[in-house]
């Protein structure tokens, strides 16, 4: 057991702090200001312009595809430093860490070295297009149909909760080809060019007021068969490699809500009374610090276990399970130590600019997005201690011939 | 950045692993839980003759050299195995007091007898309900006070003892169990595969641990190293009794399926193994900590301690119920591990004593 950097990592360790401290203001606080919006965006598309320019991008990246060529413990450093500092760097962790992996696992050559660079530095914005309005965790039982018409796919259909669809450049698509035989086998993956009449983007208002998510609808939208990931009717392995990424992508990035309470307890006094010095907050600080401490040591075993060339497992579900749950119930409880002003939710009247009351608003989301708890709890049960599927009714069936309720 | 034990490390817990597996079985766990015997002399005889005992003494003092990470890989055996034997009491809490704060001559005495197994120590600090506060004290260096429960109090051939002296401060002392003014009681516990007792002091002779000063901050610095070393030993047991929740369950049917493929159970099994894995993570940060004395090893040690706590208990209490009704026999070894949780959760100050540990400590860091 050893956290020291080698006289190599240490050398970039100074590198990254040195070009961070000149291009990036240091954080005060534990606090995400402003997480919406177009100036989000735009300050976002120009930091990913900076360090892709400085190589600071897509580390473990092959260099011809806009990478640098360095390995997960890089990254790590990079994630680490860069934590300390004001800026949008996980913006775009659905692209880059979604949609880069698949393509660069099944596109051709040409396409890799063509689009992924532009994605690295997000001069092209990217987002993943899998959940429809009738396949949330079941979701392939999606039904978005893309037809061969001579060297193009023609798609039909509605994506709903793709988060920067907006502002996206492309995306990748998870499709129907073939009804007819069973589900997770008449599935295709492409690459879609969202610029293009038949794709339309519609943002979905959150119950928080936000608008982080849209509904995509295709009518007769058009892919070249070269857009193509993998094989015909092999979408679904596809899918998994992305749904997989996924999850190692946002174990880095989840919200656990832990680093706010933290600031709010060490600051915060109520009827004259610092609230550390409150039994009820000191044992909830100690219960939600030991799971908080867990997943940091944890996520530093599952890079141990990366960069020793294994495969991060499904563990890595294990941070989206406990960080969402933990960011909602911190934020309840912050809003309950406040008393009647915890309904409040003013930057000027609550604590923290109101974090607490928006947290409380935005958190179900957060439980539901790239995989409910329940989908979780599936994934551990079944493919890390190996326990036996639930029977499915539709196992052995045509997709055409799967009941689907009202619809 | 490496956060994994070293081959030899693994190694040692392989071996420890199939040495365990072959002599610490349930039958010999059972052997001490339904007898007046204290421990299980013949698994003890061989953890000593295997060098357990001598891991994590100097060679200087007959002991093997080696360091604590090889010493929480063995401990997380013992605590797969819910080993019967005095082992943490002598070699966590005795042992790591006299490496400590001993001094030479008194080194010299005690470490090679506990590094060979011919001498047992153990930690007297509780006086009975509630946090512990010290009411034992030292005067002319005899020792007066009751001390409960003490671990392994029955067998030890010595306990180091915290006590007030006249001026009213504490201190640690080395008590020998086997001479004048030592009245010993077995106290009835949850976890009878595992012995306490009650110690009555009268006039007993003690002489003070060498080097310690104040003797309730040497006690907290004890109970840190304690601490990572009884999470590895909580691990072990709740890996042991969740495997033991799977496979029972993937074998038993109703309703036409395994037990196993219900969302019901699956989803309780999710939730014990995501308490494990963070009970896991923390005790390897502990362990971390504690090998090359960090600085924050008082929180990462008191961190390991409440989600190690946390996790055998969420981890015992629901392999009961996965198992139904078998579950709450005596035959079934369900209850064997729902003891040692117990028994663990307790053993140097229970839970709210260490979340209070966790809160101050992070408060306090910058």
């Amino acid at each position: 057991m050893d956290f020291e950097d080698t006289p190599e990592q240490a050398q970039f360790r100074a590198d990254v702090i040195a070009w961070l401290d000149a291009n990036a203001r240091r954080r005060t606080d534990n606090l995400l200001r402003g997480m919406e919006g177009e100036d989000a965006f735009r300050e976002a598309k120009e930091w990913y312009a900076k360090k892709a320019a400085a190589g600071f991008a897509c580390l473990t990246w092959p260099k011809e595809y806009g990478g640098a060529g360095l390995t997960p413990l890089h990254d790590v450093i990079w994630s680490q430093e860069v934590a300390k500092y004001e800026t949008r760097d996980s913006q775009f962790v659905i692209g880059i860490g979604n949609c880069g992996p698949a393509i660069m696992h099944f596109a051709e050559e040409a396409a890799k070295l063509e689009l992924l660079p532009r994605m690295a530095s997000a001069e092209d914005v990217w987002c993943q297009l899998f959940s429809e309005p009738g396949a949330g965790s079941d979701v392939a039982g999606l039904r978005t149909r893309a037809e061969r018409q001579g060297d193009n796919w023609i798609l039909n259909g509605q994506k709903i909760w793709t988060s920067g669809a907006q502002h996206s450049d492309y995306g990748v698509v998870l499709t129907r080809t073939d009804p007819t035989v069973s589900k997770y086998r008449g599935l295709t993956m492409f690459m879609i060019d969202m610029r293009q009449s038949g794709v339309e983007v519609r943002p979905i208002m959150q119950m928080d007021g936000g608008q982080h998510f849209n509904e995509v609808f295709f009518n007769d939208a058009v892919v070249p068969d070269n857009f193509r990931l993998g094989d015909v009717g092999g979408g679904w392995t596809g899918a998994l490699t992305v749904l997989m990424s996924e999850r190692l992508a946002i174990s880095g990035v989840q919200p656990t809500g832990f680093p706010q309470f933290l600031d709010l307890v060490k600051s915060l006094e109520l009827n004259g009374q610092a609230i550390a010095n409150d039994p009820l907050v000191r044992e909830r600080l100690a219960t939600w610090y030991s799971q908080y401490a867990g997943l940091q040591a944890a996520n530093k075993r599952m890079l141990t276990a990366v960069a020793k060339g294994g495969v991060a497992g499904a563990e890595a579900s294990l941070g989206k399970l406990v960080g969402a749950v933990m960011n909602q119930e911190i934020a309840n409880f912050a809003c309950q130590l406040f008393g009647q002003a915890g309904i409040i939710q003013e930057e000027g009247i609550s604590p923290e600019q109101a974090h607490f009351q928006k947290t409380v608003l935005f958190a179900p989301g957060v439980r539901l997005a790239g995989g409910t708890d329940e989908v979780m709890r599936n994934i551990l049960a079944e493919q890390v201690l190996g326990l036996p599927q639930e029977p499915r009714a539709d196992k052995g069936m045509a997709f055409q011939d799967i009941p689907s309720g009202k619809s | 950045m490496n956060f994994e034990f070293s081959e030899d490390q693994l190694l040692i817990r392989d071996q420890a692993r199939h040495f365990l597996g072959q002599e610490s079985t349930a039958a010999v766990v059972r052997s001490i839980l339904d007898t007046p015997e204290p421990y299980h002399q013949p698994l003890w005889q061989q953890i000593v003759e295997l060098g357990w005992t001598a891991m994590a003494i100097p060679e200087s003092y007959g002991g093997l050299g080696l360091g604590y990470l090889e010493l929480c890989v063995v401990a997380e055996e013992l605590g797969r195995a819910l080993a019967p034997v005095p082992f943490s009491s002598s070699v966590y809490l005795a042992t790591e007091a006299i490496k400590s704060w001993g001094s030479e001559q008194q080194k010299q005495h005690y470490l090679p007898k506990l590094a060979a197994g011919e001498l047992i120590g153990t930690l007297a600090s509780s006086e009975g309900q509630g946090l512990m506060e010290v009411q034992a004290t030292v005067a002319e260096n005899t020792l007066q006070g009751v001390k409960l429960p003490v671990p392994d109090g029955d067998v030890a051939d010595f306990a180091v003892v915290i006590a007030r002296d006249s001026s009213g401060d504490t201190g640690l002392y080395l008590a020998d169990l086997e001479g004048a003014g030592v009245q010993r009681r077995v106290l009835n516990s949850m976890d009878p595969s595992r012995s306490q007792a009650q110690l009555n002091f009268t006039k007993t002779p003690v002489e003070r641990l060498g080097g310690c000063g104040d003797g309730t901050v040497a006690l907290a610095e004890l109970l840190d190293k304690a601490a990572v070393l009884f999470a590895f030993e909580q691990i072990g047991g709740s890996q042991a009794a969740m495997d033991m929740g799977i496979s029972y369950t993937r074998e038993r049917y109703a309703f036409g399926r395994p037990v196993a493929s219900f969302q019901a159970i699956k989803h309780k099994f999710a939730d014990m193994f995501v308490a494990l894995e963070l009970a896991r993570a923390n005790a390897y940060y502990g362990a971390w900590a504690l090998s090359c004395d960090a600085p924050d090893l008082p929180l990462a040690a008191a961190t390991a301690r409440v989600s190690a706590t946390d996790a055998y208990y969420q981890i015992t209490r629901e392999n009961i119920q996965a198992h139904g009704g078998m579950g709450f026999t005596w035959e079934f070894d369900c209850h064997l591990y729902y003891r040692r949780a117990q028994l663990l959760s307790g053993v140097i100050g229970s839970q709210p004593q260490w979340k209070e540990a966790v809160a101050s400590r992070l408060l306090s860091a910058a």
